[in-house]
């Protein structure tokens, strides 16, 4: 039927055609955007609840704050904030644990395939669509709400450490939390409510100084509250940092804060992180 | 009953390799010139239920070796732990002249693999994805010909949501040879696929065999095995119990035959023999000339296979 001669070794004989390390994050990148783009759910929900939501409140609440600012200049922090952390935590808390049950996470462990190239591919997938849709946000306020975008290089410079600093620690706590996640569909079930009570806690959808202040403590122990923060400092009057808790900005610990949930997020995808489901060994 | 599995050159009707007999753990390049996978001893439970009981196994480079067993015999568990997704309890495991329970990316590189059900990516086409897949690999074949190749040429614009089940089955196919391994792995590949379906796809695993690719495949369907294989390892309950080409399968060729006959009375008669020939000779001249209702049979290998798993008829 076949041969028992020993077969042609083909790696020998062909040169390396495969592309660098970092050639192939982009391509697992690209392929990871062309998958989100395409399928119309994660478009319409990751991409379009924000807008839908900054249409709604800024329709709503068309009054100022006090000291002439805006509501919508409020508000848009808060729906940036949200948008990243739709993007990155609750697109892939959802979206792993369906990868997961699949299959295809442990198709990509039976190739060649480094690790972190499949890690790679989610980052610029996020932050790919992450700033798509924060750029979205800010056109239609700016075109429908009359949006003041920031004035000077150092506040684009703060909107931009914290959009970063926040997307990757809510990029890490998703792909941790995926492992939780039993089955395709539990992913949605775990990730929607921690995401909807961090919305209303962290001062996304009402001011934050008009939330009691037990919750106030409590949304600051997570990554949101200090995304919304950080990004208030951008689109506020430095005047309205009085009007924190802390009394300023708090830019540093914004920072600090970020920053740990980065490295708690790290730690856990690297404990806990599943390429197949529980029953599958 | 503990059989063990008798050397994995008996019983096969193929030249003996030129290595002496290896033992767990030795000469690891001797093994790796001849033997694609040695496992010796290998063991694997799941909490308290055992699935892999103490299996030896060698498959020579270039052969086609099925594994051939019921379901939770311990097929896929087997072929997991020598793919690299499992680990395992005990025994010593070489495939490719490496240990599969610490894949690097270089032996992932020669070893394909088709599960036995992977995700698709449904949002993609067959041509990405097998174009994508072609990046992982450092000697991959050409996409559109590996496309062509499974017979998936009419669909490569299509997205794989569209695709039938047995579509699905050659996309898999698709993407464990696209590297052009050594080394194929096939877990149950042909389940749900038409009959016309199933021919084609052994076609395709009779050329990649043909060009020297070593495959390892686990079927439950007998016909399969002995189609493709030019050895089979009967599993069950987590032993191999027979290895052996499919036509020596349970000693198949020297079994007895069965002659039966009806006397002219119309009494049903049947003998067992070793010389069937002679019997039906001398039948011949003691009814002068035709035998009424005369049939020589030997065990099909149905019959043998179901005596060795234990399910009696």
């Amino acid at each position: 039927m076949t041969t028992t001669t020993k077969p042609a070794t083909p790696v020998a004989a062909t040169p390396s055609r495969r592309p660098g390390a970092g050639a192939l994050a982009l391509r697992q990148g690209r392929l990871e955007i062309t998958q989100f783009l395409r399928s119309r759910e994660s478009v319409v929900f990751t991409m379009g609840f924000p807008i839908i939501m900054i249409l709604i409140f800024a329709s709503i609440f068309d009054g100022t704050i006090g000291g002439g600012v805006k509501f919508t200049q409020y508000f848009i922090t808060g729906m940036i904030a949200t948008g990243l952390m739709t993007v990155s935590f609750q697109n892939l808390g959802i979206w792993i644990p369906i990868e997961r049950d699949r299959g295809v996470l442990k198709r990509y462990r039976g190739t060649p395939m480094p690790k972190w190239v499949w890690f790679g591919g989610k980052v610029i997938m996020v932050v790919a669509i992450g700033i798509a849709e924060t750029a979205l946000l800010l056109a239609v306020a700016v075109a429908l709400f009359d949006l003041d975008l920031p004035g000077t290089a150092a506040k684009w410079f703060t909107f931009g450490w914290v959009s970063v600093l926040g997307v990757t620690a809510c990029t890490l706590c998703g792909i941790a939390i995926s492992s939780l996640a039993r089955t395709a569909r539990s992913g949605s079930a775990v990730v929607t409510p921690v995401a909807l009570v961090l919305q209303f806690i962290s001062g996304v959808f009402f001011v934050f100084t008009d939330l009691p202040t037990w919750m106030q403590q409590v949304a600051a122990l997570f990554p949101l509250k200090w995304m919304c923060q950080g990004l208030r400092s951008v689109f506020l009057p430095e005047s309205f940092g009085a009007q924190e808790p802390g009394g300023s900005f708090e830019l540093g610990r914004v920072a600090l804060v970020l920053g740990l949930w980065c490295v708690i997020g790290l730690v856990l995808c690297l404990t806990t992180f599943r390429w197949t489901t529980k029953r599958d060994g | 009953m503990d059989v063990r599995v008798r050397s994995a050159r008996s019983g096969a009707d193929r030249h003996t390799p030129g290595t002496t007999p290896t033992s767990a753990g030795r000469t690891l390049d001797v093994m790796d010139d001849e033997l694609a996978i040695s496992v010796r001893g290998l063991r694997k439970a799941y909490g308290g239920n055992v699935a892999v009981a103490g299996v030896d196994l060698d498959v020579r480079r270039g052969e086609v070796f099925a594994l051939l067993g019921p379901n939770g015999a311990g097929k896929t568990t087997t072929v997991e732990i020598l793919e690299g997704y499992r680990r395992r309890d005990a025994g010593e495991v070489s495939v490719l002249g490496a240990d599969p329970a610490h894949p690097d990316q270089g032996w992932r590189s020669r070893v394909g693999i088709v599960l036995q059900g992977t995700g698709e990516f449904d949002e993609l086409t067959v041509a990405e994805v097998v174009r994508h897949f072609s990046g992982f690999y450092p000697a991959a074949d050409d996409p559109d010909k590996v496309i062509e190749r499974v017979g998936l040429a009419g669909k490569a614009k299509a997205r794989t949501h569209t695709l039938s089940g047995g579509q699905k089955r050659r996309l898999d196919v698709a993407l464990g040879i696209i590297g052009r391994p050594e080394l194929l792995f096939l877990d149950e590949p042909t389940t749900g696929f038409d009959p016309e379906a199933r021919r084609e796809f052994w076609e395709l695993i009779r050329d990649l065999a043909a060009a020297g690719t070593t495959i390892v495949l686990t079927t439950h369907y007998l016909d399969e095995a002995e189609a493709l294989a030019d050895r089979v390892g009967v599993i069950a309950g987590g032993r191999l119990v027979e290895v052996a080409a499919p036509n020596r399968l349970g000693n198949r060729q020297e079994a007895l035959a069965t002659v039966s006959w009806r006397t002219p009375e119309g009494t049903p008669e049947r003998a067992q023999t070793a010389t069937p020939t002679a019997l039906v000779a001398d039948l011949a001249a003691r009814y002068g000339g035709e035998v009424p209702g005369l049939t020589v049979t030997r065990p099909t290998l149905e019959d043998v296979y179901l005596e060795m798993i234990g399910q009696a008829r």
